[in-house]
């Protein structure tokens, strides 16, 4: 197959879904005449028709509760989020029902839902459409949360989100739906819950997911330069961590960066921080370096906003700072 | 027609205690299931009772204003010719939660002494990583130059050290490099007064009653307790498959089961009129919690092997924990034990839970030298003091009834046997 | 409903229906009572004064029906045909209630039954049941989703929400809106702009729109299988408010200082339990002495229910760890 991206390989996902599974249906805002507010369901419409690609009025609350009641009458609904930041309206449904209703009811029912959406600043939408939730669901129970930076990634985590028993997020940054890369021929799967190593390296670890990881990258580029080996970890999946490839990497290496668009205050890699000293404490060469997005609401402002962004300069200062490296 | 027993009803999953705020039945009014009885005040609201049964209001136990725990039985509805249960207005203080003496819990379940933060000053600064290698390796951290930030000794400064020299020399003790430690700030001073808690009230009340009521002696014995340390290894060895362990005082409270068996006056309470006999031994356990202290019983000693006391003093403290305690286990117990041994007190007495007739209070078990055989040995003593009511008991008794214990923790496989 | 208008011809239905509440409203009590004796902790709302409601609407229900309701949920439950023992296990949060003790009283569910649920988020439940109507819908079942809400939802967002979108969507769905007059301690013509009257809250989405006496078992039966009837027929979703009065507090902690003694004790006086037996024995169809077999037969029904609740085992620990994921 030809590089395509991660647009091209979620259209994929879902074109291969409706056709295979007839229980499958999607729900969202604007995701069938319109073709999607990022154009992932376009043409779906077409080909599907109305029963199965349902646009739903702006209600987030009844279009994400009816998907999660469709999951325990035995459909597979993927319901799609505008905008990831539109999901503080259907908490409720999403934490009280979606990811509680298993427990709740003793294990009787699950609640086989996926639910997508765009998520991520850098586009200059202001804090309401910028803001990166995917943490705060990660910390629920019975959610897991995926988000891939890769085309590959994308088809196949959706494709394992579609087959997964339980609620999964997947989020989507809108600044990579146009990022390209290989996705295999064959019928592949990648499973919730594993993290991929980007590139080995043996001096420092530096661990991201999403946008991020294009920053990573960039810094470990930048290591390099200076004869700095790092190793980089995409997380892939926020719930469940796959915490034994992190902590590996860092027995191998005794020091880490964690590099995430989300503010460092509550933000996933907080928990990762928390994690790894309790696992290899006694590995660490220094404090655990963390770069996150800075504490302010984001702002309109280009300049501004690029400023409480993370960036490639911030992680080397941090890295600077804890190991002088 | 059943005879309803009245408790004072939970309103709530947060409410431990109550009071009648008025009865709106009064004694001899017949009764409809249903039918508003009173008014119960809580800590949030006065919030109307209702009957739960058919009959006449036979019995007003407890009267408006005065609070009691939740369970507790305050009134009785039965037909008119129905024989009563013989329920007694208990008197509302006893019924409050706990009393007399200090905390409990098995000494071995002691916290670990924490030990003195490193003094700031002349802390060595070494990342993790950089220690553990330099303790594989016997480097002297001391001897390094950090060159990390802030000259922080790191793992490349270790690993040049380990390259560099020969034969590992012996680490020096990284403490003793450190000077001593600084003394700790002084605890902020409370400047607001405390209001009383439900609990701490009735804390207060139980041992003023107990120290107006109960006229009160001590006796004290020292109990030499290796073999009984050794035993305890060697059953808990053997219950390991069954996850069972037994602490020191699980032996003790076994000890003083199989005591007031032996001498059945400790398990009898004074009236003005006659010692009440109990039908079984529930031994007291004085449990420290953040509000205050507790004394529940494990009920029913006398069946109990060491192994059963060890399953249900085990119970009991979770559930004291999690407020999962039943009316008798609160109020029902029959003889106490207190221990204070895992804080370090070499002994102490404690004041009697009325109305029972003696509490046993605990020290630490320490070693210290004895005479055995004629020889110098290391023994460990434990102290322990009877604190007695002497309107049950007299001195003779009291030692009669110590040495009893005694003898049970110092010949283990006895109350095994 | 008149006397005279009740159709005799199915005297057992009708016993039936008398059996189905007394059952709820003994259950109701009992549960009061352990709650009282702290056998039954978190909240307890008990159902008692609305057993027509849940009995008239659910006796019309087909096992491809789905129920969804809110916390006040016990009546629900019972009238879809849980079994008071594993309901009364669940109070207690035993091992052996409906959902493991891991739900409690507002939080009941047999997705055998096609009982979806109990649930304590007002208004929360709503999309939910619309979805279930979706899957009846996009399956071609023939279910309807029953769902009941209490008068506190008409004022949430999901209200609104799940009626526009059933409505559009057509989905086969009754919205039972159960008005007892109080959301928690206030009375609902307090809080909202239109008064506490909610008979056409479901028009201005185009539902039908039904108001009938909630204390009336036989008016609550006619009127849900009119509007089953228009749901499972394709034609949409339609809408029912029942005026109801709970004859305990919003829960047990509940001191009751918001309403008159009077206006409870006229409610009092409107008992459907009662009410029912009276006019089966105006119309001859049983005697006091056929009654007073059924409430009895009932009470040993609990009381067996109690037991079993109270002998029960707890969860262990392993159970904690269970049925986060599937």
């Amino acid at each position: 197959m030809p590089e395509i991206n991660i647009r091209d390989a979620l259209q994929m996902g879902h074109h291969e879904a409706l056709e295979s599974d007839p229980n499958v249906l999607i729900l969202g805002e604007d995701i069938g005449a319109y073709g999607g507010a990022y154009s992932v369901t376009a043409g779906l419409l077409d080909e599907f028709g109305p029963d199965r690609v349902r646009d739903t009025p702006i209600s987030e609350a009844a279009f994400v509760g009816a998907g999660i009641g469709a999951a325990v009458g035995g459909l597979k609904p993927i319901v799609e989020y505008m905008n990831l930041n539109f999901a503080l309206l259907a908490f409720d449904q999403m934490i009280n029902i979606g990811a509680s209703l298993q427990y709740m009811s003793g294990g009787q029912v699950s609640v086989p839902i996926v639910y997508r959406a765009p998520t991520g600043g850098g586009i200059q939408l202001a804090a309401t459409h910028s803001r990166s939730y995917e943490n705060w669901l990660a910390a629920v129970p019975g959610m897991k949360v995926v988000a891939p930076s890769t085309p590959a990634d994308a088809l196949g985590l959706l494709r394992s989100a579609l087959s997964d028993p339980n609620p999964v997020l997947m989020v989507e940054h809108v600044l990579m739906y146009q990022r390209k890369g290989m996705v295999p021929d064959d019928h592949f799967t990648v499973p919730i819950g594993k993290a991929d190593i980007r590139r080995p390296g043996s001096d420092v670890t530096i661990v991201s997911y999403h946008h991020a990881m294009i920053t990573a990258m960039d810094v470990a580029d930048k290591l390099a330069a200076r004869d700095v080996s790092a190793e980089v970890i995409d997380l892939r999946t926020l719930r469940p961590l796959d915490m034994p490839m992190v902590i590996a990497s860092v027995e191998k290496t005794n020091r880490v960066l964690l590099l995430e668009e989300n503010y460092k205050t509550g933000g996933i890699m907080g928990e990762i921080a928390a994690q790894i000293q309790e696992q290899a404490f006694d590995y660490l060469d220094g404090p655990i370096a963390r770069v996150g997005a800075e504490d302010v609401p984001h702002p309109y402002n280009r300049g501004l906003e690029q400023s409480m962004l993370p960036s490639a300069d911030k992680a080397l200062a941090a890295l600077s700072a804890a190991y002088g490296i | 027609m059943a005879v309803t027993e009245v408790v004072m009803p939970s309103m709530g999953a947060d409410m431990v205690e109550g009071a009648i705020a008025r009865w709106i039945k009064i004694e001899g009014d017949e009764i409809s299931r249903g039918d508003i009885l009173a008014e119960v005040e809580t800590d949030k609201a006065v919030v109307e009772m209702e009957a739960y049964g058919n009959g006449i209001l036979r019995k007003v136990i407890i009267g408006e204003g005065v609070t009691v725990p939740v369970g507790q039985i305050i009134a009785i509805i039965a037909d008119a010719d129905e024989d009563l249960p013989d329920v007694d207005a208990p008197a509302a203080e006893t019924l409050a939660e706990p009393e007399s003496a200090p905390v409990p819990v098995a000494a071995e379940t002691a916290p670990e002494p924490v030990a003195a933060p490193a003094a700031p000053a002349g802390r060595i600064k070494a990342s993790p990583v950089a220690k553990k290698i330099a303790a594989e390796n016997g480097i002297d951290l001391a001897s390094l130059t950090g060159t990390g930030p802030g000259g922080r000794i790191v793992k490349a400064d270790v690993e040049a050290a380990v390259a560099g020299k020969g034969t590992p020399a012996p680490a020096a003790d990284a403490s003793a490099a450190a000077p001593v430690a600084p003394s700790a700030p002084p605890a902020a001073l409370l400047t607001e007064d405390i209001p009383l808690s439900g609990m701490r009230k009735a804390i207060a009340r139980t041992v003023i009653r107990s120290k107006a009521d109960q006229p009160d002696f001590w006796v004290t014995v020292n109990v030499e307790m290796t073999a009984a340390l050794e035993a305890r290894k060697q059953f808990n060895r053997s219950m390991a498959d069954i996850g069972v362990r037994v602490s020191v005082n699980d032996m003790i409270l076994k000890a003083v089961a199989l005591s007031i068996e032996k001498h059945p006056k400790w398990n009898m309470s004074y009236t003005d009129e006659k010692l009440v006999a109990h039908p079984n031994i529930n031994v007291g356990v004085a449990i420290a919690l953040d509000q205050g202290l507790m004394v529940p019983a494990i009920l029913g000693c006398q069946g109990k092997s060491l192994r059963d006391i060890a399953i249900a003093s085990k119970d009991l403290g979770a559930r004291a924990r999690s407020g999962g305690l039943t009316q008798e286990e609160m109020t029902g117990g029959t003889f106490s034990v207190s221990n204070l041994g895992m804080f370090g007190i070499n002994e102490f007495s404690a004041i009697i839970f009325p109305p029972q007739p003696g509490i046993l209070a605990i020290g630490a078990s320490t070693p210290t030298p004895v005479v055995k055989d004629g020889e110098l040995a290391i023994g460990n003593i434990m102290k322990m003091t009877l604190s007695v009511d002497h309107r049950v008991n007299d001195g003779a008794e009291g030692a009669v009834f110590i040495n009893e214990i005694k003898g049970f923790l110092e010949n283990p496989l006895s109350m095994v046997l | 409903m008149q006397a005279e208008a009740i159709d005799t011809s199915s005297k057992t239905e009708l016993l039936n229906l008398y059996q189905q509440m007394y059952l709820i409203r003994e259950f109701e009590e009992r549960a009061g009572e352990m709650y009282t004796r702290g056998l039954i902790r978190g909240f307890l709302h008990l159902y008692s004064g609305q057993e027509a409601v849940a009995v008239g609407a659910i006796s019309n229900l087909e096992d491809r029906d789905y129920v969804v309701t809110h916390y006040r949920d016990h009546g629900h439950a019972l009238a879809r045909g849980m079994d008071p023992k594993t309901a009364m296990a669940e109070l207690f949060g035993k091992a052996t209630g409906s959902s493991k003790g891991k739900g409690g009283s507002m939080h009941l569910f047999q997705a055998s039954r096609n009982f979806f649920g109990g649930h304590a988020i007002v208004g929360g439940h709503l999309p939910l049941a619309a979805g279930l109507a979706l899957a009846a819908q996009y399956k071609k079942t023939g279910g309807v989703a029953l769902c009941f809400l209490g008068d506190g939802s008409v004022n949430e967002g999901e209200f609104h929400e799940t009626m526009n979108l059933a409505a559009v969507w057509k989905l086969p769905m009754v919205f039972f809106l159960e008005n007892n007059l109080y959301g928690m301690g206030t009375a609902v013509g307090r809080v909202h702009a239109r008064g506490g009257d909610f008979d056409m809250a479901g028009a201005p989405y185009g539902l039908d729109c039904t108001v009938v006496d909630g204390m009336d078992v036989l008016a609550v039966r006619e009127a849900t299988k009119v509007a089953l009837e228009k749901a499972r027929s394709g034609a949409g979703p339609a809408y029912i408010e029942a005026k109801t009065f709970r004859f305990h507090g919003h829960s047990v902690a509940d001191p009751v200082k918001y309403r008159t003694r009077e206006e409870e004790q006229e409610w009092r006086t409107k008992d459907p339990i009662s009410h029912l037996g009276d006019q089966l024995l105006q119309l001859d169809l049983t005697t006091e002495q056929e009654l007073l077999e059924i409430r009895e037969s009932q009470d040993e029904v609990i009381r067996e229910a109690v037991k079993f609740a109270q002998e029960s085992p707890e969860p262990t620990d392993e159970d904690l760890f269970t049925d986060v994921y599937a």
